[in-house]
């Protein structure tokens, strides 16, 4: 039995399968990356090539350019690749539109690096598939017991129920283009609210493209095409637009954030706004720990974010685990 | 408790006042008694307990969770009770949330030993911010960001009523105020407060315009020293004494010297000051006796304690407040008079031949060491509030002096896409004759809106460094400011402080090295 340091190293650029000669989500440059979802700490520039699923490369165009890699590989969800001696196979993993885990096969052994991901159903994204594995590579952004993320459908109707109360302000909600702001969009649709959206002109590419993916929103109007006021409206902006002079065109705005970190009341308070809404697309306490389970991997390396507790309590668990540290990933939920 | 816990997460994270009335009126017209009037109660006057639950609730988080995890958990969120409300396995499935009145009628009558028990129990059946908020009420101290005057404002808007009707009869309730809200609803009469040592509502001043002092006839008014202590209301009777602040809160316990001396009945308004040989202490002394549990004989010799009556509500049971101010006056000189409290004297009445005078005497008051001058129609009732054209304060002119702008930080609510909170500076010299820059004062107004817009402009232009809200600028913006006096004061670097200091100017034509010396300002201190 070889152990899985022999084939999957860690160098500068970040995780690496010798056998199969690829990084995943590089932090620098490569000759070949395999990308686990666009969000820009995990899907960089200037690759020579980059495999990832179809709405992946879709998104790094977008954002990137064309030309960001030398080559794009757009590979479908559960289709078997085989690359020298390492099969390599990309499973949904509920983060983002087109976030995959990467499931890794070399001579018997089974690794599966998860990327970031979550188990809550999203209207967004294909819902987060369990893979038995050996090894399980996990985020641990929430890696602490005091993150369980409140139900999103009670999150929205704390905003709807804020809208009513507050018919004479705008309510501006700052929120991560790729991702969170269409989740919002979604969820906003599916409970109901049936007037129109109004987005900051930042979140326009990437929702367009999920309209372009098959995704349906509604009506959207870009904020810098209805003028002045919106009071008794919502306003998705990037969350850097919450306090810069963009926002004084709204009227009175309730400011709110969507985001996991929301949970912990200093956290809220130094985003300074009056509406926090816990809403994250990465695993909470309860889903890492239970997912780490599920898999049955004996061994778990955790990349990055608050790994101290996590990888105390998988040593409780009875399993070994190890913090990577690795570099480049952004403590914030992935930031435009 | 699920209402409540509602109304109190988003209280801490509103800013605006409006805002907060809005959510509490919501609040109590939606809340049946007397869940509401418990959580009034908690949000004015506190409950009528309070219990150093951190011990108890860190035992309780111990059966339920590995002490690493608690410890890694308590580390981040910084709070030990928020951590726990955080931590708590969620059991919503144990039953309904407890209600505020259940709550709070079991833990008037709870043993010590029973305490966690109870606690554990109610966590059982509530959600993260249910949890949080109930171990906030156990503490005693909600912290909200919200004063017992705004929220007895929002009851108070409920039926349309102004906050002083509600203090009127304030101190005569008590908890869960079930009187008050059938009075507010229109189920009842307005509860009856005769004969009961409770603060009235005061009548307040204008600062006084110069474009309303032209147009005053100065022969309706009466003039006092405008004296620089604080307002006080002296209730009496029945063997009982209570001295309140203008905003209702009983201060009695740090001034026993007063209450122990009042043997009357009869609510008096007056100015409460440090008086010394006859002559009025500079406020930093009455500073050193308030806000004191208990008070030595040291304290009492060092800084004693007196009251300036200026105005009478009711006296022997008669309510005066309808009577014109002038018979009111006559009458508070004649119970004086007779009555002779110890500690008091009555604010002298300044004759006045005309206006020129009137502007003399003002002028004179700065060098006499005097705050300004009161204005009071004579014809005019004891109104509650702040009626207009009724009371002026007409403060001395504030001295002038050009600083130099060094951080700026954002506002909040409305302001807080502005750097509206100036702190400025003058310039030190030190011993090898070099100038530095110390800070001497922050202001947050005097400024207007288009100014403000060319101030935030500047300082995002002209920044040096940032500290989270607040950036520091290059020091090249003069400000003249304004403020009343300049104090002693061990908190600055610059060892003063200036009172009620505000922009007055932007001096965008005058270099920064020209600015104001900090031995000026040290020049300035009185007292």
């Amino acid at each position: 039995m070889i152990a899985f340091e022999d084939w999957l190293q860690l160098t500068e650029a970040g995780l690496y399968c010798a056998p199969g000669g690829f990084h995943i989500d590089p932090s620098r440059p490569v000759d070949r990356a395999v990308i686990t979802h666009g969000h820009s700490d995990h899907a960089r520039g200037g690759h020579g090539a980059v495999l990832a699923t179809p709405e992946t490369v879709k998104v790094m165009q977008a954002r990137l350019g064309k030309d960001s890699a030398g080559r794009f590989q757009p590979q479908p969800l559960n289709d078997p690749l085989r690359h020298g001696d390492v099969t390599i196979r990309l499973h949904p993993a509920g983060h983002i539109l087109g976030s995959a885990q990467i499931e890794l096969t070399y001579r018997g052994q089974r690794a599966v690096v998860s990327g970031d991901y979550k188990r809550t159903p999203d209207p967004t994204c294909a819902l987060f598939e369990l893979v038995p594995c050996d090894l399980f590579v996990t985020e641990a952004t929430f890696g602490l017991p005091v993150f369980r993320h409140e139900p999103d459908w009670r999150e929205i109707g704390r905003l709807l129920a804020s809208v009513q109360a507050f018919p004479e302000r705008t309510h501006l909600i700052g929120c991560y283009g790729l991702g969170k702001c269409q989740r919002l969009l979604a969820l906003l649709r599916r409970a109901g609210y049936d007037r129109p959206i109004y987005l900051h002109g930042a979140l326009k590419s990437m929702t367009d493209l999920y309209i372009a993916c098959g995704q349906s929103f509604g009506e959207l109007v870009l904020v810098s095409e209805a003028g002045r006021g919106l009071a008794g409206e919502i306003v998705l902006c990037p969350p850097s637009a919450l306090k810069d002079r963009w926002s004084r065109r709204l009227a009175d705005p309730v400011t709110a954030f969507a985001s996991g970190w929301m949970r912990v009341r200093g956290r809220a308070r130094q985003r300074g706004v009056e509406l926090p809404l816990v809403i994250s697309d990465h695993a909470d306490w309860p889903q890492l720990i239970e997912t780490i389970a599920e898999t049955g991997a004996e061994e778990v390396w955790v990349t990055h974010g608050r790994e101290e507790a996590l990888v105390y309590q998988l040593g409780r668990m009875g399993k070994r685990a190890r913090a990577l540290a690795l570099l480049g990933r952004e403590d914030e939920e992935a930031e435009d | 408790m699920k209402a409540f816990a509602a109304l109190l997460d988003r209280l801490v994270y509103s800013p605006g006042r409006n805002t907060k009335l809005q959510l509490m009126q919501e609040y109590f017209r939606t809340t049946p008694d007397p869940d509401r009037g418990w959580a009034l109660a908690a949000l004015t006057d506190g409950l009528p307990f309070s219990f150093p639950v951190r011990r108890t609730i860190v035992e309780l988080m111990d059966k339920r969770l590995d002490a690493e995890l608690f410890r890694l958990s308590r580390d981040y969120v910084g709070d030990t009770a928020e951590t726990v409300a955080l931590l708590w396995p969620d059991t919503e499935a144990q039953g309904d949330p407890p209600r505020l009145s259940e709550v709070v009628s079991r833990l008037g009558l709870i043993d010590a030993q029973e305490l966690g028990d109870v606690i554990a129990s109610w966590l059982d059946r509530l959600d993260a911010t249910g949890r949080w908020a109930l171990l906030k009420l156990l503490t005693g101290a909600l912290r909200v960001g919200v004063s017992a005057r705004l929220a007895k404002t929002a009851v108070a808007g409920m039926a349309g009523h102004s906050v002083d009707d509600v203090e009127e009869v304030w101190h005569a309730l008590s908890p869960p105020y079930q009187p008050l809200f059938d009075w507010l609803e229109g189920h009842a009469e307005r509860p009856d407060i005769a004969g009961a040592p409770v603060f009235r509502p005061l009548m307040l001043a204008h600062a006084l315009e110069d474009s309303e002092l032209a147009d005053l006839d100065i022969g309706e008014f009466s003039v006092e020293w405008k004296w620089d202590g604080i307002r006080v209301q002296i209730v009496a009777g029945r063997g009982e004494v209570r001295l309140y602040s203008r905003t209702g809160d009983e201060i009695g316990a740090s001034f026993p010297e007063l209450i122990s001396m009042f043997r009357f009945d009869a609510v008096i308004d007056g100015e409460l000051l440090v008086l010394r040989d006859g002559k009025v202490a500079p406020f930093n002394d009455l500073q050193q006796r308030l806000n004191r549990k208990s008070v030595t004989r040291a304290m009492l010799e060092r800084y004693p304690a007196h009251v300036r009556l200026y105005d009478a509500l009711l006296i022997d049971g008669e309510d005066l407040r309808p009577l014109p101010f002038i018979e009111r006056r006559r009458r508070l000189e004649r119970w004086h008079a007779e009555v002779r409290p110890p500690r008091t004297d009555v604010s002298e009445l300044i004759a006045v031949a005309d206006k020129e005078e009137l502007h003399r005497i003002w002028r004179e008051t700065r060098g006499a060491g005097i705050e300004g001058l009161m204005l009071k129609r004579r014809a005019s009732p004891y109104l509650a509030g702040r009626p207009r054209g009724h009371w002026y304060k007409w403060k001395r002119a504030p001295i002038t002096l050009d600083c130099v702008l060094m951080y700026a930080q954002r506002g909040s609510g409305r302001r807080s896409s502005y750097y509206s909170d100036y702190t400025f500076g003058a310039w030190k010299e030190l011993p090898d004759g070099s100038l530095e820059l110390v800070p001497v004062g922050k202001a947050y107004s005097g400024y207007t809106d288009a100014e403000l817009i060319v101030l935030d402009r500047w300082i995002r232009n002209n920044t040096v460094e940032r500290f989270g809200p607040v950036r520091a600028v290059r020091p090249a913006l003069v400000l003249e400011v304004a403020f009343d006096a300049v104090q002693r004061s061990t908190r600055h670097r610059s060892g003063v402080a200036m009172r009620f200091p505000r922009i007055h100017r932007i001096r965008w034509d005058k270099p920064a090295e020209e600015a104001e010396r900090l031995d000026t300002l040290v020049g300035l201190i009185e007292g």
